[in-house]
């Protein structure tokens, strides 16, 4: 690693890296959405192991919770403690990595929501 | 200029009249309209948006007096038709969305600390576009002539002529109108959140109000374009016969319910969000304290906005579409609670740890908080799909709409008018009034809507114009009727409260004692906004920045001069709110009034068939469009940079991703983005619909070379513009001019191009769904490349004129933004209609 700190360390949280969770749980729903419609529609029902389904899953889950873990390494950055309200960089800084984490622990628990009802349900009618 | 130069009250009273003149309102009869200054917009906007609501309750009061008793024959089936199409329109279009933009037209810059928003002459664009769309959807039903199928309009219902009139054209043509105010106003209030921050407020201390304006903004570029694509395909059907919705042509008519709901489940987020950001101003003003949780309410906003997408097939549980799919969407229906439920848990922290006052603002928010949560269990229950099977479209679904609406729009409406009149006009409303008026609506509400829970279980169904007594609902109904009179009584009152006001003495500044920029407001408010923009340390500047309000006062922040008789305005970067420029803003002007008249004839003359007359229009609209950009943007600043206090000096012009324009230019490509993918959504929903698509007898569809040349002509359309964007940045302005030339000639062969395919083919819109998407896509990206003819065109005139140079160069720049867009969409239809029938 360089002087600059770990490699986590210098990615820089903005306005962009704050929607990645959100983000990452709407391509999962898209997906989820779309595999169901056209499976349904073109081949009348679908694989009763959905691998593809379930590999999208663990793949949007895996990328949230680095997403978080990212951002939950950021707010942990040396200065002032919360609710980071001063007109500094590391409190902009630590301000979007939380809200980053906590969209992450939102966007896990949707991703996990979506992904149930294919636990209970598996056919097209 | 020094802090020490503003001790001088001679020159500050000399830069007072400096301002005061560059502000002046325009006078005169007519010419008073012609203001674009947010303050005397914002309040139009508002005023109307007010206006088209009594109108809308008065149509729900009808109703409810038809439904008071069994068999009742006030109005007729026809008339009630229209009288809850409208209601419902008109609650929607006219009141919740429109008002949200106006008021943030009119608080966004005095919450940011700016002069005005970065485009005033857009909002006015969008405010007249709004009164003309408005008066012309909803002065239909004086003609008998209002629309009649719904609010969510279904085919085939409305897109058959024999079965519903003019009244769906109105619908459609003229809220597609206000759909471009929508989004003009979501690009100047993303752009005025993002870009026009006083210096020091970086994202962690943006009020919350702004934040939830950007992320619902933000909303309305994903969700309205889905509807605009709905309404084009909608009345290509009704005008043309094009059968995208007739299924007995290969059309299907839920391809509308799936546009239709894209945009009107994100809407009702859209509505409720900017009513729950007031919650956002006012809770801590009245807990005396910091609003706890800041990042659980920017978590809760950002996390509404992305799962408010995934929930538009709730309203579509019962067509039919597979179990799995419901039970996607009936998940993300549950998931949304979690984030709605964080920002209740907030204000009630907040409250909890704070000391509270116990004002007449807070009572309305306490109220409707109430009310919503009401109706947020309610939602919680039709989300679960086999419920929902029960309960669609009966009263209970009436009953739970309601109580969000009420709760999470109409009530915090209300708190905001009580919370933020001072702001506004200097006084105060009465808090007896206010309070009587509160619990008549609070009463009236929930004896309005509770019953219809109640009256739906038992079997009502919505849109019934009347009901026999057998099946006795008599009393709940006329209980809800009851309920509803009061209601309006306690709107009345507020109306009664209003039109005292100016009789009252004015409030002291600040009367709430809040902490945050708005409240910098003078009772006799200046119209330039804001003495001087200050440097922000704190999310409460009033409250934690010592001597902050004399300061401001005092000229002693940036800024608080009008040397040159501009109007002004500082713009900072987007995560840290660093200066980068001074912009001077658009002045009154008659050009956004002329437009949107301009613009209102095309959508008018539609819906009563008169294309020459329509067309006449359209050139209008282009020509004016064409007169105001010329004439009053990216104008070359007499000098390049201007000294703001305190030993700063900021460049005049910006160009490319720093500038306002270059946002405001992408944001507009994002919405029209968006509203291609509807229509390519609608491409491939038909081939999900049919075994074969295209049908065998078209099965080449518009050919392949046809659409790889109209490709190969729009990758060098947009090859030559960012070679001349990037060789004039360099200084060669006479290749750049060449290489627009040489793109201007690729966009025009492009139109061609493009509606060669089908028409070579012999493709016949009016026989197939198949056919008429393929078309629309063509015609789609042709009209884009039209489009990309002018604007290089006027790019290319620019430079000739001497208005761009290499230092300069805003207007190259956001024409490439243009061209990256146009580009993409060559890519997309011309691959999607010419290779995909090969692979399919």
């Amino acid at each position: 690693m360089t002087d600059r700190g770990k490699w986590h360390e210098r990615l820089k949280v903005t306005l962009w890296t704050l929607i990645v969770p959100p983000a990452i749980w709407a391509g999962h729903f898209l997906m989820a959405y779309l595999w169901a419609a056209i499976s349904c529609a073109k081949v009348g029902a679908f694989a009763t192991f959905p691998t593809l389904f379930v590999v999208g899953t663990i793949i949007a889950l895996t990328l949230i919770a680095l997403s978080g873990w990212i951002a939950w390494k950021q707010t942990h950055r040396p200065g002032d403690s919360a609710p980071h309200q001063d007109s500094t960089d590391i409190d902009r800084l630590r301000f979007l990595a939380k809200s980053t984490l906590l969209l992450a622990g939102l966007s896990f628990v949707g991703v996990i929501f979506t992904a149930l009802p294919v636990v209970f349900l598996r056919n097209c009618l | 200029m020094s802090l020490h130069d503003q001790d001088d009250p001679a020159l500050r009273a000399a830069q007072e009249d400096r301002l005061r003149a560059v502000w002046k309102p325009p006078q005169g009869l007519f010419l008073r309209w012609t203001d674009t200054n947010n303050n005397r917009v914002g309040v139009w906007y508002v005023l109307t948006a007010f206006g088209f609501m009594l109108f809308a309750g008065v149509l729900a009061l009808i109703m409810r007096t038809q439904l008071a008793v069994p068999d009742n024959d006030l109005v007729s089936a026809n008339s009630f038709n229209q009288l809850f199409t409208l209601h419902g329109s008109m609650m929607m279009f006219l009141f919740a969305v429109p008002m949200f933009e106006a008021v943030s037209i009119i608080l966004l810059p005095q919450l940011l600390g700016a002069r005005d928003l970065p485009f005033p002459r857009l909002s006015a664009f969008g405010y007249w576009s709004f009164l003309i769309g408005g008066v012309f959807v909803s002065g239909s039903i004086f003609f008998n002539a209002a629309p009649d199928g719904g609010w969510f309009m279904y085919p085939p219902l409305t897109t058959r002529t024999d079965l519903s009139g003019l009244g769906a054209d109105i619908w459609m043509l003229g809220l597609s109108f206000i759909e471009v105010s929508s989004v003009a106003a979501a690009v100047e209030l993303i752009v005025g959140v993002l870009k026009c921050r006083p210096p020091g407020m970086r994202l962690n201390l943006m009020p919350l109000y702004a934040w939830y304006i950007l992320v619902v903004a933000v909303m309305i570029l994903f969700a309205f374009p889905p509807l605009i694509a709905g309404d084009i395909l909608f009345e290509m059907e009704r005008l043309l016969d094009w059968p995208f919705f007739d299924a007995n042509r290969g059309g299907d008519p839920l391809l509308w319910q799936h546009l239709f709901w894209i945009f009107g489940h994100p809407e009702v987020y859209i509505i409720f969000l900017p009513s729950i950001a007031l919650f956002a101003m006012l809770v801590p003003t009245f807990a005396n304290r910091h609003l706890l949780g800041y990042p659980w309410i920017v978590l809760a906003a950002v996390g509404t906005a992305f799962l408010s997408f995934g929930l538009w097939v709730h309203h579509m549980f019962t067509t039919g579409l597979p179990k799995i799919s419901l039970a996607f969407f009936s998940a993300a229906s549950e998931a949304v609670a979690i984030p709605t439920g964080v920002q209740i848990f907030v204000f009630i922290a907040t409250l909890w740890a704070g000391r509270v006052t116990w004002s007449t603002p807070l009572l309305y928010a306490t109220g409707s908080l109430a009310i919503f949560v009401i109706g947020g269990l309610t939602g919680v229950m039709v989300a679960v799909a086999p419920f929902d099977w029960q309960a669609h479209d009966s009263y209970f679904i009436v009953a739970h709409l309601h109580y969000v609406l009420i709760g999470g729009t109409l009530m915090p409406l209300f708190a905001g008018l009580y919370y933020y009149w001072p702001l506004i006009t200097g006084k105060k409303l009465s808090d007896r009034l206010g309070r009587i008026a509160f619990w008549m609506l609070f009463a009236g509400a929930n004896l309005t809507f509770f019953p219809m829970h109640l009256s739906g279980l038992m079997g009502m169904p919505r849109r019934v114009f009347t009901y026999p007594a057998e099946l006795g609902l008599g009393g709940l109904n006329l209980m809800s009727t009851a309920g509803a009179y009061l209601f309006a009584a306690g709107v009345a009152v507020i109306c009664v409260d209003l039109a005292l006001s100016p009789r009252r003495a004015k409030a002291p500044r600040n009367p709430w004692n809040a902490g945050t920029l708005e409240w910098l407001a003078h009772p006799d408010d200046e119209d330039w906004g804001i003495r001087s923009v200050p440097l922000v340390e704190s999310r409460y500047p009033i409250w934690d920045q010592p001597d902050f309000v004399r300061k401001v006062d005092e000229g002693r922040f940036f800024l608080p001069d009008a040397e040159e008789g501009r109007r002004e305005t500082i713009v900072t970067t987007v995560l840290d709110a660093r200066p980068l420029a001074v912009i001077r803003l658009g002045t009154p002007s008659v050009k956004p009034m002329l437009t949107a008249i301009a613009l209102g004839g095309v959508f008018i003359f539609t819906t009563y068939h008169l294309y020459w007359a329509a067309l006449a229009c359209g050139i209008a609209t282009l020509a004016c469009t064409l007169w105001w950009l010329w004439t009053g943007t990216a104008e070359i600043p007499e000098k390049p940079c201007k000294p703001i206090g305190h030993g700063l000096e900021l460049p005049l012009y910006l160009s490319g991703p720093a500038a306002p324009g270059w946002w405001a230019m992408f944001i507009t490509m994002m919405a029209d983005a968006t509203a291609f993918s509807g229509l390519v959504f609608g491409y491939f929903f038909f081939w999900t619909r049919h075994a074969d698509f295209p049908p065998a007898t078209m099965a080449d569809g518009p050919g392949i070379l046809w659409p790889m040349v109209a490709l190969a002509v729009g990758v060098i359309g947009w090859l030559a513009t960012i070679g001349a964007r990037d060789i004039h940045a360099r200084g060669g302005v006479a290749a750049a001019r060449i290489l627009l030339l040489l793109g201007i000639t690729h966009s025009i062969v492009g139109v061609g191009a493009g509606l060669a395919g089908p028409w070579t083919s012999g493709l016949d819109p009016q026989a197939h769904s198949y056919p008429a998407i393929v078309w629309t896509l063509a015609i789609w990206t042709s009209a884009h490349a039209g489009v990309a003819a002018i604007m290089q065109g006027y790019a290319l005139a620019r430079s000739l004129a001497g208005k761009m140079n290499p230092d300069h160069d805003a207007d190259l720049r956001n024409v490439s933004i243009y061209m990256h867009f146009y580009a993409l969409s060559a890519v997309v239809t011309y691959a999607t209609i010419g290779l995909f029938p090969e692979v399919a």
